[in-house]
């Protein structure tokens, strides 16, 4: 299978690469518009900063590229809150393949979230052999809303959305790449969808 | 729920753990990864590696060994010990570290954690802190815990998250190796002070001390070395006690 990675300077894309070794899986790291576009399936992960970001994406034409894929994509941690509208870390617009907002969480709690947390409310393939409200392990600031994308919520402050799908676009805001045997099965479906 | 994270910490020379285990499935309790992985399988939350390895030629190891542990290892851990530049903190990101832990090199040039947590993020940013009690003061100590400086504790945990840290690892050097602990009083001043997460290290001795850790010293995550290396507390039996005590702990593998 045809997986790539895509490379726009985000941190953490090692740890990826390594996770979908463990499954069998080489996967390819590009940021060439032809090489996305031929994949059988497409990871876009994301350590860092919003705005940072999508300056990285818009300065490649990336952004233009992810919009127009057919096949399925995974965007994980930062990589979901890009694909959607907006993002109020610095005042960011995003990919907007998901018409929600991303949030920062107000700081009742210690903000980032750091460390494992549930995932509720499962429903989508993505989540296909797992058990109810498995473990996964998040590190984040910012959360997208709930909305009629959610296929997995979080509980955390308050509930967001640990998942999202609208047709061929899956995101997960926690690192399946860091989740134990429950992230292993997760990239595992998301390979065969 | 957000669970109270469990973390082994693995001492590492020359690119081997250098205290015994007694795992008695381990081929070589001498190699990190093994003993890692072992770690990993059993419910550890997260790892932390620390480097106490002298001279520069052979720290080049370290970055070999994390790779070789992020390309077996699928929990996150934190790589720390002698980190004193972005290119330090560049090469073990690269490799596959999931944070950074910087201390002493923090203390001498406390601009170094604007510039990693602006360069790599702050979530990747922790700061360790080893305390110790001079004249009923809580005093920064840096050398591993050898040497004495002018900080105190409580406004230097201030600081250090001001300046980006993502994560504070707070060590009694009181407390390191009594079996009697962890700092309970301190910690929970440190970490209703502070919006970060703050990992309790230090005292580790029996179940209970963790419980205590997360109630009453209102610690995020709680870090232990011999008592999980010596077997003395297997890390299922601590989450399993863990729960019956009511504290959120991630239990499934």
């Amino acid at each position: 299978m045809n997986v790539v990675i895509i490379d726009y300077n985000a941190g953490n894309t090692q740890s990826v690469i390594y996770a979908l070794n463990r499954l069998g899986v080489e996967p390819v790291l590009s940021a060439d518009q032809e090489v996305i576009q031929a994949a059988d399936k497409v990871i876009f992960p994301g350590v860092g900063e919003a705005s940072t970001a999508m300056s990285f994406l818009k300065e490649r034409k990336l952004d233009e590229v992810i919009k127009s894929l057919k096949q399925p994509v995974f965007g994980v941690c930062l990589g979901l809150q890009l694909l959607c509208k907006h993002s109020e870390e610095n005042d960011t617009d995003c990919l907007g393949i998901f018409d929600i907002n991303v949030k920062k969480f107000e700081p009742k709690l210690k903000v980032p979230q750091m460390g494992w947390n549930n995932l509720e409310a499962m429903n989508s393939p993505l989540f296909d052999g797992l058990n109810e409200a498995p473990y996964v392990y998040y590190v984040h600031s910012y959360y997208a809303e709930l909305s009629e994308y959610t296929i997995a919520e979080t509980n955390y402050v308050n509930r967001f959305s640990a998942a999202l799908n609208k047709d061929n676009f899956y995101a997960l805001q926690a690192h399946p790449e860091k989740s134990g045997k429950v992230g292993e099965q997760i990239l595992k479906n998301f390979l065969s969808l | 729920m957000l669970t109270k994270r469990i973390i082994p910490c693995l001492d590492i020379k020359d690119g081997r753990t250098v205290k015994g285990v007694n795992f008695v499935e381990l081929r070589d309790a001498g190699d990190p990864v093994e003993l890692a992985a072992q770690y990993a399988r059993e419910g550890a939350d997260e790892l932390v590696f620390l480097d106490i390895t002298a001279t520069v030629e052979k720290r080049k190891t370290l970055v070999e060994l994390v790779k070789r542990v992020a390309a077996e290892i699928n929990i996150p851990f934190t790589v720390g010990g002698g980190i004193s530049t972005k290119e330090d903190v560049s090469a073990l990101l690269d490799a596959g570290a999931d944070k950074i832990s910087i201390n002493s090199s923090a203390v001498k040039r406390p601009e170094l954690i604007n510039e990693l947590a602006l360069e790599f993020g702050s979530q990747c940013v922790v700061v360790a802190i080893d305390t110790r009690l001079v004249n009923g003061e809580h005093i920064v100590h840096v050398r591993g815990g050898r040497t004495a400086t002018e900080l105190r504790t409580i406004s230097w945990a201030k600081e250090v998250q001001d300046r980006g840290a993502g994560e504070i690892l707070l060590t009694s050097m009181d407390h390191d190796g009594t079996k009697a602990g962890f700092a309970d009083a301190l910690t929970a001043e440190v970490s209703e002070m502070l919006s970060i997460p703050v990992i309790a290290s230090g005292g580790a001795g029996a179940m209970n001390h963790f419980v205590d850790s997360f109630t009453k010293g209102k610690s995020d995550a709680a870090l232990a070395a011999s008592i999980f290396h010596f077997g003395e507390i297997s890390i299922p039996a601590l989450k399993n006690y863990l729960n019956t005590e009511n504290i959120p702990v991630r239990i499934e593998i």
